[in-house]
């Protein structure tokens, strides 16, 4: 061990030890680090006084102030539920197809079905309502169970298909895989696509306008102009749940399709339901 | 004679995981089972061929430091495996279909992602604590380390954890706390390795010849000592199967979850903060060639640190089922903790007194520079980031994720890369590193990704925060959460942008210490003759 030393370069002393050729000054603690160390000790202390903080044998310490996060919580829902208590009233309560004649309680009721939308509907439908494949798109005016506001809050309420509701809308297309020949769905197919007038095989359409109208226009309807009592799809737009090419709809007349929504009214409140039926409608395609 | 004892223990362990292997009731234990079964072979012939031959004679008057070099290779290696992984997840996350089909469910973002964070903190941050803490202890001590080839079943062993580890989240073993993820199996072998490294670094400092203890070695020692007392608390379950991955915690609910992040910030704690700073506190004055600044800084700022660090984990469950008191003291204990980690800083930065100059010729000074730069940046971020108020703001958004990135790609990166260029060369008897153009490459590749990094994810963190919490006049929210992740795409690309240049910056290291290592030769270091025993 070498003793303590004055080191050139800052005229400090060393503290004389020495490892592996390190040395130590010995500088004193930086002032203004010491004052800052004491000061986050004051204010530790002051903090630990006016918040809920110290365990004791039964229970911790409320502090001062009385602050908790749960009660800040709490208070602020309260002062939301308290502004919005009458229009919400009146929400649950109201006959749907009036609402228009209400602006104020329409204006609360599209706000309030746009923020239940995105919480509860966007996962599937998109943030935008534009939906995807197998998810409806919400702002065109092609329903498949009916656009009007109250039909609309009927399908939010109960769902499509699920097994939870039994009023939930209901219907099932057959696998014609299991029914029709594979050369029959072929031709079927391609009179689908003649329905909405894509390019196809006339010939092959031909034969399967007899199909079609054995086995398919029962629900589409004898013009493919689908049916909202059964949830059947109109087959003569360009719009198309799940895809309107030739592989898809022959991969729908094969193996059918069973989409399923959940009954929302289990889980939204009666104002809930009605203001995301609002917000719905209100998106371009409500009739 | 102990030859035919440690044949009989592998000879047992290879017989019990052929018996894992075969009765497994999940792929990861019965892969794990296969690569110990291995292992254990290999191990078993390798002393075989030993047995009842003469002892190979030791020169015990140097240093042991071929455990160091290949400490140091296993750091250049788990690193740039480590950054690779982190930029495909980056990529994962700026555009999905990253997560391809053919490779599910093994690489998806969930399985990849506690590999990334693994292989960095653990492969690449604990290799470079395990061979830099041998490497100093020795040098600082005036000694040999302690307990022969114990050192080599340490680096070994806790490289099989790494590959166990990660292998297991691959296929699907994990107990789903973060930074702690391998299964039961995994831990205990972690905490037999750990013990022993415990055990090499202890021996080392009761045979030294130096009077005092160094200030890294007090950090080393604290690094060591919590986190085995953290790893055994933090992984208390009980397995389902002796022959199956799955165990359950013992806690439940919010002891739980204050257990884990008690765990959790003291993982950030003592390994990344405390462990480092040893690293820092020996190759920092090592590499300016200048006293530490203050002794008394040193000690004080050791035991505050220390202190206070253990207190500090509840402020990562503000705002959960955890009462308010214990998130209040966790805030409080966070705020204290500034100056103390700061002290660390200081120490490091005014060592520098008398050698600035240098920061103009030294890539590697600079590197250590910017590196405590970005640990005093990210320890005022941590206490500003743990009040309750930012956090409910901070919370749950990539914000905590660029904290944490400008810690660990900033401070424990940086300060890994100037002690791996301060190793290179002296362990392999070079004058310097290959090419000192290219450490220059690394430094500016490097802190331009880390602030590309850092900077798009505090855009991207405070945006989503503010986004998630906009509530309009009535009350309603006003952004969908799939709103918040398509606002993010942009950041998430400069994000992983800013990772790309890392990974390039750490494969030039690899290949600047290649070459260095290339034209080298070890070189036996005898033990400082000059210091006299510890009395």
């Amino acid at each position: 061990m070498s003793q303590p030393d004055t080191d050139a370069v800052t005229g400090t002393d060393t503290t004389g030890h020495e490892w592996d050729g390190i040395k130590e000054l010995n500088n004193p603690l930086p002032r203004w680090w010491l004052w800052c160390l004491y000061l986050t000790i004051i204010w530790g202390v002051g903090y630990s006084i006016a918040y809920p903080a110290w365990p004791m044998i039964s229970g911790a310490t409320k502090g001062v102030l009385g602050y908790s996060t749960r009660a800040e919580v709490a208070a602020e829902i309260t002062r939301f539920n308290d502004q919005n208590a009458a229009l919400k009233t009146a929400l649950a309560e109201v006959d749907l197809t009036t609402l228009a004649q209400n602006p104020d309680l329409q204006r609360f009721a599209v706000a309030n079905g746009a923020a239940v939308f995105r919480t509860n509907c966007s996962q599937c439908h998109g943030s935008g309502a534009a939906g995807s494949k197998g998810y409806p798109n919400l702002q065109d005016d092609d329903w498949l169970w009916g656009g009007e506001i109250d039909q609309i809050a009927h399908t939010v309420r109960h769902g499509i298909r699920n097994e939870t509701d039994l009023d939930a809308h209901y219907s099932q297309m057959p696998a014609f895989g299991e029914l029709l020949e594979e050369g029959e769905i072929k031709d079927t197919a391609q009179y689908v696509l003649s329905l909405s007038g894509q390019d196809h095989d006339a010939e092959a359409a031909a034969r399967g306008t007899v199909i079609f109208e054995e086995q398919c226009s029962a629900c589409h309807g004898d013009a493919g102009l689908g049916d909202i009592e059964q949830g059947a799809p109109n087959l003569a737009d360009a719009i198309w749940l799940y895809g309107g090419d030739i592989a898809a709809i022959e991969e729908t007349i094969t193996n059918a399709r069973f989409g399923v929504m959940p009954a929302w009214g289990e889980r939204l409140s009666q104002s809930d339901v009605n203001a995301v039926a609002a917000y719905v409608h209100g998106l371009g395609g409500g009739e | 004679m102990l030859n035919y004892g440690k044949l009989i223990v592998l000879a047992i362990v290879m017989v019990t995981a052929a018996m894992g292997a075969n009765w497994a009731r999940d792929i990861a234990y019965q892969v794990h089972a296969i690569i110990i079964m291995g292992v254990a072979a290999f191990m078993f012939i390798w002393v075989l061929r030993r047995t009842d031959e003469p002892e190979p004679v030791i020169d015990a008057s140097g240093y042991l430091d071929g455990v160091v070099r290949a400490g140091v290779i296993a750091t250049g290696f788990w690193g740039c495996v480590g950054f690779l992984v982190g930029v495909v997840i980056a990529f994962q996350l700026a555009f999905p279909s990253l997560n391809l089909e053919w490779a599910q469910p093994y690489a998806n973002f969930g399985r990849l992602r506690p590999l990334h964070t693994s292989a960095v903190i653990f492969a690449f941050g604990g290799n470079a604590l395990i061979m830099s803490s041998f490497y100093i202890v020795q040098r600082t001590c005036g000694a040999r380390l302690w307990g022969g080839n114990l050192s080599w079943f340490v680096f070994w062993g806790y490289n099989l954890f790494i590959v166990l580890a990660a292998t297991g989240y691959l296929l699907g073993a994990t107990q789903s706390k973060e930074y702690a993820e391998p299964e039961w199996y995994v831990d205990i072998w972690l905490t037999i390795v750990w013990v022993a490294f415990l055990v090499v670094y202890l021996g080392t400092i009761f045979t030294r010849r130096e009077k005092h203890i160094y200030v890294a070695n007090w950090f080393l020692l604290s690094f060591i000592v919590t986190i085995a007392m953290l790893h055994v608390v933090n992984n208390l379950s009980i397995p389902v199967s002796f022959w199956g991955s799955k165990s359950v915690q013992v806690f439940a609910g919010v002891q739980d979850a204050m257990t884990q992040w008690w765990y959790g910030h003291n993982a950030v704690g003592f390994f990344l903060t405390s462990g480092f700073l040893g690293m820092m506190y020996y190759f920092v004055p090592k590499q300016a060639g200048r006293p530490v600044y203050s002794y008394k800084l040193s000690i004080i700022h050791f035991w505050a640190l220390t202190f206070l660090y253990i207190w500090a984990g509840p402020h990562h469950l503000h705002y959960t089922a955890l009462p308010d008191w214990a998130s209040t003291l966790g805030m409080v204990f966070s705020i204290i903790l500034w100056m103390p980690s700061w002290g660390g800083m200081i120490n490091g930065l005014m060592t520098l007194q008398g050698a600035w100059d240098k920061l103009r010729t030294d890539p590697i000074i600079r590197m250590m520079v910017v590196s405590l730069a970005f640990y005093g940046m990210s320890t005022f971020e941590g206490p500003m980031m743990s009040i309750r108020a930012v956090n409910s703001l901070s919370h749950y958004t990539d914000w905590t994720i660029g904290h944490v990135h400008s810690g660990a790609l900033g401070w424990n990166g940086m300060i890994t890369f100037g002690a791996l260029y301060f190793l290179t060369p002296r362990l392999w008897g070079r004058e310097a590193m290959y090419s000192i153009s290219a450490i220059n490459w690394h430094f500016w590749l490097a802190t331009i990704g880390i602030v590309l990094y850092a900077a798009s994810m505090w855009v991207t963190g405070i945006m989503e925060g503010l986004m998630w919490r906009e509530v309009d006049a009535q009350g309603f929210l006003v952004n969908s959460f799939a709103d918040t992740v398509s606002a993010k795409f942009p950041m998430y690309v400069v994000r992983g942008l800013g990772g790309v240049l890392y990974l390039a910056g750490g494969l030039i290291m690899a290949w600047n210490m290649f070459m260095t290592i290339r034209g080298g030769k070890t070189v036996e270091v005898k033990v400082n003759p000059n210091a006299t025993p510890a009395e």
